[in-house]
């Protein structure tokens, strides 16, 4: 088990003949991914990496029975691609473009929280079962098969996150990389529920960043509603007030968003947290008495 | 991206809101001729920076002759401008702003943000204009308004009426601020707003709705398709190195301290300046290399990092994921070999080719320290910027 996606989750990939999806598909496609085709307007009838190419989205999941899709679309072109595909009945939208208008997201948005539809981005590395489906621009080759699901703003803390895990030998059930935007298709708290309802996944590896309120959001619910052992590391004690630290959503606006009240909430919750990245690992160690 | 305050309220004026007659000029000569063109006794200047709290470090003044206009531009064109918001060397001005004067009787307070939390675009309006707002909302947050605009439906009037009753508004008052709040509204939406505040608007003695100031905020992910707005930009209120980095798609912010930083991805930039002090020493900048990062980009991102003074050691933390070690590693030995190093480089590498990246830079004979692990290339870099052996 593992949540979002495993071995039998088919996807599709919109953007599929660029460059950025063509060399992320190969790196799917090596790694075991059931890509079962690709989108690009005008190409449909048409292979590309020896799997058919749609004109539309409804063809291709008409075509392929495809329930997920990974988009690699210029930003001008995601509004449009996201609610192709959630029109579609893509259940899984995980769109990896950094860039996106904000003002276009929160229709993209303000759709998602009326469909069946989970999307995860933008400005994300994806999400990844090791072992068995990689959708999006990770290292795949870092990952072990495991039991901590780590859920994170950031695509390098990420794999920062990753590394730690492995080399303990730990392994990670699912990682999903919420992104950097002020306004995500999904929220801390959402991937927190679908971890906690998940049997393979012990243990919990949260990475916030300064920038709105989504680490204090999951606080509370991690205070109501989850029972597994949580390490939190938020990214930004040093950032300064006023600026855009890189990530379009990680900004102290107001004096709000900083990264000593995030910490502060996480412990309150009974968050096991940590000041230095480096140390996830033996946290994690620490608080499930793994070895 | 900001816009300055003649910018804004030149906007503001081609959606039809009620601002002053107004002329942004570069001399004094041109501010004399832009308040005899306005005409009247008084007129109000104001220095064109991109930082709050003007009034109070004297960059705004209430003219009452055009000798007092003059001298306000000649005072102020080609100095900078030191604000609370401001850092100690302050803003260059380069534009005065000359304005008609209005006659105040209230200040009241309209601004509008993409709110995260609600995931809507948010109007908030307060009777407490003229001050901080983010005091107001702290200290008395029940004296906030809200109004929340659903992106299918768009910002409707009776939001605006709504929010004009509760601010204690009367009769023709009541359909300035609807017009006033549908406007902005529109403004937002069709302009790719993050941000817009008018602190204070005022009802004027003779009773109408104005707008005094003007803020405007640019999304700057929407600029590819606001040309227009995206060549009101102003690099000068920013910082050189920041303009510079953002010219080759780098994400830079300089910071105080003397360890130059170089990072891919933001949020592994920020975890490494937070190890950086954690490990006792300060960060010199932010500075996210990206993830599609090109040897030329590094190179850049190398000299802008060595351009700072303060800088007394370099850290560069690496972890592959699109991006291989190696092409970094060759960024570096060539942006070593064009500007010189006169600090020591401490380098960590992990993920894709992270061998062959350290590798390269271990046969380039140049004086490169390799950091073992995270911890210890943090810890190799504090020493060697303290002046201590790494």
């Amino acid at each position: 088990m593992s949540i979002l996606i495993d071995k039998n989750t088919k996807v599709i990939c919109q953007g599929f003949t660029g460059s950025q999806g063509t060399l992320h598909s190969e790196q799917a496609l090596a790694y075991g991914t059931q890509l079962v085709g690709g989108v690009t307007p005008s190409k449909g009838g048409s292979e590309h990496l020896g799997l058919p190419v749609f004109d539309t989205v409804a063809d291709a999941v008409a075509a392929t029975g495809a329930t997920a899709s990974v988009i690699y679309v210029p930003a001008g072109f995601c509004k449009d691609s996201i609610l192709e595909a959630l029109n579609a009945g893509i259940e899984l939208i995980v769109c990896i473009t950094e860039g996106i208008p904000t003002l276009d997201m929160l229709t993209v948005k303000a759709r998602l929280d009326v469909s069946n539809a989970r999307m995860i981005g933008p400005n994300c590395p994806g999400v990844i079962t090791p072992g068995e489906c990689k959708i999006g621009i990770m290292p795949g080759d870092i990952h072990l098969p495991g039991k901590v699901g780590i859920v994170s703003r950031s695509g390098t803390l990420t794999y920062e996150a990753v590394k730690q895990t492995t080399d303990r030998g730990f392994g990670q059930s699912t990682c999903v990389g919420i992104g950097g935007d002020p306004i995500p298709g999904s929220h801390f708290i959402d991937v927190l529920g679908m971890f906690q309802e998940d049997p393979d996944t012990e243990a919990i590896v949260m990475v916030g960043e300064i920038g709105g309120t989504a680490e204090e959001e999951a606080a509370a619910f991690i205070k109501a509603n989850v029972t597994k052992p949580v390490v939190g590391y938020i990214a930004g004690v040093t950032a300064p007030p006023g600026k855009r630290m890189g990530h379009a959503g990680a900004i102290i606006a107001g004096g709000k968003g900083t990264a000593d009240e995030k910490f502060a909430a996480l412990e309150d919750a009974g968050v096991r947290t940590v000041r230095s990245l480096a140390e996830i690992g033996d946290a994690l160690a620490e608080v499930t008495g793994w070895s | 991206m900001n816009l300055h305050e003649y910018q804004a309220k030149g906007l503001f004026a081609e959606y039809g809101l009620p601002v002053s007659e107004g002329y942004a000029v570069d001399t004094a000569d041109e501010a004399v001729a832009a308040a005899e063109k306005i005409g009247g006794e008084r007129w109000v200047v104001k220095v064109q920076v991109h930082a709050g709290g003007r009034g109070k470090a004297g960059g705004v003044k209430l003219a009452d002759t055009l000798d007092e206009v003059r001298d306000f531009a000649n005072n102020w064109i080609g100095k900078n401008l030191v604000t609370f918001q401001t850092d100690e060397n302050g803003q260059p001005v380069s534009k005065i702003y000359v304005e008609s004067c209005t006659d105040i009787d209230t200040e009241l307070y309209l601004g509008a943000v993409v709110d995260r939390g609600s995931r809507r675009v948010v109007f908030m309006a307060s009777t407490e204009g003229g001050v901080e707002i983010e005091k107001v909302a702290e200290e008395t947050p029940e004296k906030i308004l809200r109004a929340e605009i659903d992106p299918y439906t768009g910002a409707l009037p009776y939001q605006g009426r709504e929010l004009a009753f509760k601010l204690g508004l009367k009769g023709p008052q009541i359909r300035q601020f609807t017009d006033l709040f549908m406007g902005l509204a529109k403004l937002f939406q069709e302009l790719d707003c993050s941000l817009l505040e008018i602190n204070p608007l005022v009802v004027t003695a003779e009773g109408n709705i104005h707008c005094l100031d003007a803020k405007v905020n640019i999304d700057g992910n929407a600029l590819y398709r606001q040309p227009r707005l995206a060549e009101m930009n102003d690099p000068s209120q920013e910082d050189e190195r920041e303009a510079q980095a953002a010219e080759y798609s780098l994400n830079y912010v300089a910071l105080d301290g003397t360890i130059g930083c170089m990072v891919n991805g933001a949020g592994l930039a920020m975890g490494t300046m937070d190890l950086v002090k954690l490990h006792g020493g300060n960060p010199a900048n932010f500075l996210d290399v990206g993830g599609g990062a090109t040897k030329e980009a590094v190179a850049e991102a190398f000299k802008i990092i060595l351009s700072d003074d303060a800088v007394t050691a370099v850290l560069i933390n690496i972890f592959g994921g699109i991006v291989s070690c190696a092409t970094i590693a060759e960024g570096i030995i060539g942006a070593v070999e064009e500007v010189g190093v006169e600090v020591p480089v401490v380098v960590r590498f992990e993920g894709n080719n992270s061998e062959l990246g350290r590798k390269t830079l271990a046969d380039s004979g140049l004086n490169i320290i390799p950091g073992e692990s995270l911890v210890d290339a943090v810890q190799k870099a504090v020493a060697a910027a303290a002046g201590g052996q790494a």
